[in-house]
């Protein structure tokens, strides 16, 4: 099956400053990927080139196996939801309705109706006096109502409060039972993204330091601790380290379960293993 | 949103280091243990279960998937995924009177002066502890 990104040695540059270099990602299609990171990284011109609003300046990016926003038709297939959950204040609910009717030839407005009478909004209102949340749905709804194959989300759940931003997830889980897209979201919200997504993407200092199935992460990721040692266990790779006078604590990544005697090993969350990556660079360059 | 349409409704405890497909597996069979479903009984489906608790489509069939391999469960294309088997059996005739004697029991022990805590350790060891005197 064709992926649903594949890029390779992908680069992009601002004057001198690289936003992302050497980056090589296949993520399979029928994933709901966490894109993660600290601020600056490159996650949001990772996605603006998977959305086709940039050109890279290295390597190649293909979305759905095509060049991104390349003809009509694949810029059908790619539904992107930008920061800010972008709407058109000064528009009402149902002119932001007819504008995607109008932009899409895949427009489903049975789909975006029904949405809409379920979060109770009127096709009067104006975008600029919904809530953040309702503006949040809004976006959601044209994005679903396109129908894409791929939908794209930076930070949808960013400026919500934890009410909103649990029904923005809820809404987008039963839209993706439904109708069988693949998602790229980025967050900052680790336990949001454990639940709802099943790929991770970490970027840190603008390259790629991690991807792969949620599953196979938690599976082999270890915090294991015992008495002071510098060696870590044979097979095992060195996520993060501590240590006090006595004791040794690290975060290791190994396909085998940890079972040497004097190491106590136990499983980690999502989360615990996006902090470790998201520690590592920082360290060797500082080291 | 309104609450699952089926008989039972999940949860999730974010907290408790089970992995969430899990949680969706045992709480199942926690409801046939305790006579909750019965075989006939549909599941929530898919979408429902997500609508309601903001969790990948994927987490729920691989729960479902288990449930099948299992033989607790089976999928009918299109319809839902149904239960088939039940744990329960004649054993829950006997929960009623066995409740009774743990409430009997944990009467006693906090009349006895112990607490929550304490009550919960004991009964967790003596649990845990290999039965060796079944035998008489």
């Amino acid at each position: 099956m064709t992926p649903v990104i594949a890029a390779k040695g992908l680069g992009m540059r601002y004057g001198r400053r690289w936003a992302l270099s050497d980056c090589d990602l296949e993520i399979p299609p029928g994933r709901v990927a966490g894109l993660v990171g600290p601020n600056g990284a490159g996650k949001t011109t990772l996605m603006n080139l998977m959305a086709g609003q940039l050109t890279p300046t290295t390597g190649t990016i293909e979305v759905l196996g095509s060049r991104p926003a390349d003809r009509p038709e694949q810029l059908a297939r790619v539904g992107f939801v930008a920061q800010e959950t972008p709407t058109y204040a000064g528009l009402t609910v149902g002119e932001h309705l007819r504008l995607g009717a109008k932009l899409n030839p895949r427009w489903d407005q049975a789909v975006a109706e029904e949405r809409l009478r379920r979060l109770g909004l009127d096709h009067g209102q104006r975008a600029g006096q919904l809530s953040g949340g309702q503006r949040a749905q809004l976006a959601l709804t044209l994005g679903i109502a396109k129908r894409p194959e791929l939908l794209i989300l930076d930070e949808p759940v960013a400026a919500l409060d934890p009410l909103a931003r649990r029904e923005f997830l809820q809404a987008l889980m039963e839209a993706v039972a439904e109708h069988a897209f693949s998602v790229v979201m980025s967050s900052h919200l680790l336990a949001d993204l454990e639940r709802v997504c099943d790929y991770l993407v970490l970027l840190v200092s603008s390259r790629l330091e991690v991807a792969g199935e949620v599953e196979e992460l938690l599976a082999t990721h270890w915090l294991i601790t015992g008495v002071r040692r510098e060696d870590p266990p044979e097979g095992a790779e060195v996520i993060s380290a501590s240590h006090t006078g006595r004791q040794s604590t690290l975060l290791v990544r190994s396909a085998t379960p940890i079972s040497e005697p004097g190491w106590l090993a136990s499983q980690v969350s999502l989360e615990d293993i996006v902090l470790a990556h998201m520690g590592r660079p920082a360290l060797e360059v500082a080291a | 949103m309104n609450g699952v349409e089926g008989v039972i409704e999940f949860h999730l405890d974010s907290r408790s280091g089970v992995s969430p497909y899990l949680q969706l597996v045992q709480q199942v069979r926690q409801a046939l243990l305790l006579g909750v479903l019965e075989a006939g009984d549909r599941l929530p489906t898919v979408k429902e279960v997500v609508a309601q608790l903001a969790i990948n489509p994927n987490t729920v069939l691989k729960a479902y998937r288990e449930l099948e391999r299992d033989g607790l469960a089976s999928a009918k294309p299109g319809v839902g995924t149904f239960v088939t088997a039940t744990l329960a059996d004649e054993s829950l005739a006997a929960h009623g009177p066995l409740r009774e004697g743990l409430r009997a029991w944990l009467a006693a022990a906090r009349k006895a002066g112990l607490d929550e805590e304490s009550i919960e350790a004991l009964f967790l060891s003596t649990f845990r502890t290999p039965v060796t005197e079944e035998n008489e």
